[in-house]
């Protein structure tokens, strides 16, 4: 089994206050996976708002260095700080997709530039008439075509327009993964699941592996094979999708499972907080407690 | 660029107000190169003519024709207001990018004297600079000074728009993309820096002009060379004001306000035009 | 039963003019709609709905290039009935917190950071309240404590409060001079879903106990589906679909809406769902026709040539779509 991405242990502490301060907030907290080369998968970041998610997702992509353990990628070290060749060889193998589309490009630029660029910079192509057809394929593999895309202002696309753009972009280099931080959160409700259904076709069609961080359960399910639900900073339970999220067992887990708003019964506001799951994830809160293993390779936090 | 120019003619009348009010004074300046007279000579006339049919703006106490003694004015002016804007232009274009996008320690020497060049009083400063260089003092030395003063405040500016365009996810984007990071800098964060570098350009030819004319009026320049600020320095000597030579004193204070206002309408409308904001608006993007 | 809020057949357009580039956005095209008294009515569309300008007419905040150009618009408080683009803007602005009032997305422009909670609440519910300060203080600390939150609050300055608390007390400013009508602007899409519940709890609960009418925005249909009594669903400027919850959900009649409900991916269900082709079309140059049909996989010729008007289907229903009998089966064979 040869390993892609290997995340050891890592720490990420942010100092927070003024010069002089101290204090530290510690975004992530003893975090631990490995991605598999050969078995292309979509592992997925579940946390809410703060709970180290895409503080995560910037340390392996080499924009963030961690406080203690280490990311590998490929055996090697992920440093965001490394000579540019290093850094473009990391790239042709790691690629993000943003969260806002229409933040990703720059708005007084035609989106060609990023294709072009990405396919002559990080593939070394130099022929204009070969770099055209490699935009094109990828182009083909988001399901938009050249004409669409090519001499347009960002704002002449839509959001799922654009984020397919990006993900064929990423495409355009063959990366064996793909970090995606809340890729259709800005998307529209019509448009969210072509997205979607896109990074689903990565991994089934071209091997990609794809980190998928998000706060929506209900996608996650959809199309995680593995999943990890992150609390402040630490991995409250992880292990396979599925299975997880019919029957969670972490008590954070089962509370935001309770939240998500059903449209299964619609028109009778199903709307109680589930307050003793509430109560029971704060009387935990503060404390680390430590990883049990169960069956199915389920891991789950427990405290004493 | 011609259909820029015509739209902010047709539809800003702020803009085309400022347009004809520069390009008069201009025209009036570059006047200069088909002056008769010699500027510096003086006694060439009867002096003290009121403004007539001859002497458009009369003469001086000076024995000096007046009308051709304000082109020179004029276009000394000017081109020492170009100069410092130039100039000062380049440096704070230059620490600002420099400092945003390097960070740590150069943006905190950089800043730490640009901090130094924002406090320090620019005039008492000149003044010293008049008494130590006298008649070395000339047109170029000055605008050099002016320019080495007057950059600190849009160099700060440029460094923090560098600094949030370096975080803004298109940078990202493009970082991933393999774009080398001199080429995202011209390409991608240029284009949002160099209106704010044009309409300080603007406001900076004010600036500086303005200090010329006030060494000038005092006397703490080179008063043998027309400029707005030497023309009242003479009328003052001769006392214009209470020898009853009035256009000596109207006409330069004219043409001063003329330029300024001039100045100040280009540079407000074309801030408001060259807006990233207002520049998508326009091409239809945003809502 | 009488009606909060009468809009009939309006037309707000933005009418811009940059350096000669002349634009007629329309926002809003021709939408007529009634607001009960004691109901949440939801407001759903995806970007550039005009979901955002219909409710900047309803709240009386249009700002030039935005203007009426068709159509009108009638509150009836009860006690007070008024057109708030015919009469004067002071009468307008006197019943703004007293008998209708915001509860905006981001809490950050209602809380005055450097001002205690307290004292915001004075600045804005003292004046329309019309009591002394003295009877003020009570009858707020009172009202805290019916929304579950502590009194305490009152001392505190927005920053010491999680985004959630400050989201709840913006909802106890806009809810306690008791308002006939509440605009809710997208008021939990910033907030995590365990709050979030909490929040559409809390809106709901007194929405009943002061039998108010919330006008309710949202682009998310899992809210709409758990807190409203009637959505009406917004498709580039026009009202497409309206009717009651329930029945929106279970039996959509619009394509575009059985596209959203049926899209919605769920816990303990993997069927593949699918997105539309296309793109929303810009409000400034909107296609012939129905607006819908360049998406629509039922589209026919008269769809591309004619637009639907909105007609009564019955059961409280509305749609604007000419095969609104038989989308569901049409749709499925179209697949």
């Amino acid at each position: 089994m040869s390993k892609l991405l290997e995340v050891k242990n890592v720490v990420k502490k942010f100092n927070t206050g003024g010069l002089f301060s101290n204090k530290k907030l510690t975004a992530v907290n003893d975090v631990s996976f490995t991605l598999d080369k050969n078995k292309p998968e979509i592992f997925t970041i579940i946390g809410e708002s703060g709970s180290g998610k895409t503080t995560l997702a910037r340390m392996i992509l080499g924009l963030e260095s961690t406080t203690q353990g280490e990311i590998l990628h490929e055996g090697k070290l992920v440093d965001g700080k490394a000579n540019r060749s290093t850094r473009m060889k990391f790239m042709q193998s790691v690629q993000p997709v943003f969260q806002n589309p229409f933040e990703a490009f720059n708005p007084l630029k035609k989106i060609d530039q990023y294709l072009v660029s990405t396919t002559r910079e990080l593939l070394q192509i130099e022929d204009d008439d070969e770099v055209k057809t490699i935009i094109d394929e990828n182009l083909q593999k988001v399901g938009l075509s050249h004409t669409e895309i090519m001499g347009r202002y960002p704002h002449e696309l839509s959001g799922g327009q654009l984020q397919r753009t990006a993900i064929a972009r990423a495409l355009i280099c063959n990366p064996s993964l793909l970090v995606a931080d809340e890729p259709v959160s800005m998307v529209d409700a019509s448009l969210k699941m072509s997205i979607v259904n896109l990074l689903q076709s990565l991994r089934d069609d071209f091997g990609v592996n794809v980190i998928y961080i998000t706060h929506d359960l209900a996608t996650a399910y959809y199309i995680s094979d593995r999943i990890i639900i992150m609390q402040k900073g630490l991995v409250v339970e992880m292990g396979p999708a599925r299975p997880i999220l019919d029957d969670p067992k972490h008590p954070y887990s089962q509370l935001l499972k309770a939240s998500v708003l059903s449209i299964a019964d619609a028109g009778n506001g199903q709307l109680q907080p589930a307050t003793d799951l509430i109560e029971i994830v704060n009387r935990n809160e503060g404390q680390i407690g430590k990883m049990q293993t169960y069956e199915g390779s389920r891991h789950v936090r427990e405290y004493s | 660029m011609f259909k820029v120019f015509s739209d902010l003619m047709r539809y800003n009348i702020e803009f085309a107000i400022g347009f004809f009010l520069f390009l008069f004074v201009f025209i009036f300046g570059a006047l200069s190169f088909f002056s008769p007279v010699d500027p510096t000579q003086i006694y060439m006339l009867v002096p003290d003519i009121k403004p007539n049919a001859q002497y458009w703006f009369g003469t001086n106490s000076r024995g000096q024709d007046l009308f051709w003694q304000m082109t020179f004015a004029v276009r000394n002016s000017l081109l020492f207001g170009f100069t410092v804007a130039m100039m000062s232009r380049v440096l704070s274009l230059v620490i600002g990018l420099v400092s945003g996008y390097a960070g740590g320690w150069a943006d905190r020497i950089l800043m730490f004297v640009n901090d130094i060049f924002v406090s320090i009083p620019v005039f008492p400063i000149l003044v010293l600079f008049f008494f130590v260089l006298r008649d070395d003092l000339t047109t170029l030395n000055l605008a050099i000074l002016v320019a080495l003063l007057g950059w600190a405040f849009d160099a700060r500016l440029i460094r923090s728009m560098m600094l949030s365009l370096k975080h803004r996810e298109f940078t990202q984007h493009a970082i991933f993309s393999g774009m080398p990071m001199h080429k995202i800098v011209l390409k991608e964060h240029l284009p949002y820096i160099m209106p704010i570098v044009f309409s300080t350009a603007l406001a900076n030819m004010i600036w500086s002009i303005g200090i010329e004319v006030t060494l000038a009026v005092l006397g703490f320049a080179n008063i043998s060379i027309p400029t707005f600020g030497t023309m009242l320095y003479w009328a003052n000597n001769h006392s214009a004001m209470i020898a009853g030579i009035w256009w000596w004193i109207l006409i330069p204070v004219v043409f001063i306000a003329m330029t300024f206002l001039g100045l100040y309408l280009l540079s407000v409308s074309l801030n408001e035009y060259i807006d990233p904001r207002q520049r998508l608006r326009r091409m239809g993007g945003g809502s | 039963m009488s009606d909060v809020l009468t809009v009939n057949k309006l037309k707000a357009y933005y009418i811009m003019n940059y350096f000669g580039t002349k634009r007629e956005v329309r926002a809003v095209d021709n939408v007529s709609l009634t607001i009960r008294k004691n109901e949440i009515y939801g407001i759903a569309g995806e970007s550039s709905s005009g979901k955002t300008s219909l409710i900047k007419v309803f709240a009386a905040a249009m700002r030039p290039p935005f203007e009426i150009v068709d159509g009108d618009i009638k509150f009836d408080f009860g006690d007070v009935k008024i057109d708030p683009y015919a009469e004067d803007k002071s009468k307008v602005d006197a019943l703004r917190w007293s008998h209708f009032s915001y509860i905006m997305q981001g809490s950050m422009s209602v809380l005055n950071p450097v001002r205690k909670i307290g004292k915001t609440f004075e600045d804005f519910a003292l004046k329309p309240m019309g009591v002394s300060k003295a009877e003020f203080i009570p009858l707020v600390i009172e009202h805290l404590k019916k929304l579950k939150l502590s009194p305490d609050i009152l001392n505190s300055y927005p920053h010491e409060l999680s985004g959630g608390m400050c989201q709840r007390v913006t909802i106890a400013l806009a809810t306690v001079c008791r308002p006939k009508f509440i605009i809710a602007d997208e008021p939990t899409t910033a907030l995590d879903v365990v709050v979030q519940k909490e929040v559409l709890s809390m809106i709901r609960g007194i929405q009943q106990e002061m039998g108010s009418s919330v006008v309710f925005v949202t682009h998310d249909m899992s809210v709409h589906a758990n807190i409203t009594d009637r959505i009406g669903i917004f498709y580039a400027g026009r009202l497409v679909e309206e009717g009651p919850t329930k029945l929106m959900f279970e039996q959509p009649k619009h394509p575009y809406t059985y596209h959203l409900v049926s899209s919605i991916p769920r816990i303990g269900d993997t069927q593949r769902r699918t997105s539309l082709e296309g793109k929303p079309p810009s409000l400034a140059t909107p296609p012939n026709g129905c607006r819908f049909h360049p998406r629509c996989p039922i589209a026919t010729d008269k769809c591309s040539q004619e637009n639907p008007e909105l007609v009564d289907v019955g059961e409280g229903r509305r749609v604007a779509c000419f095969h609104s009998d038989k989308v569901k089966p049409l749709l499925e064979a179209a697949q």
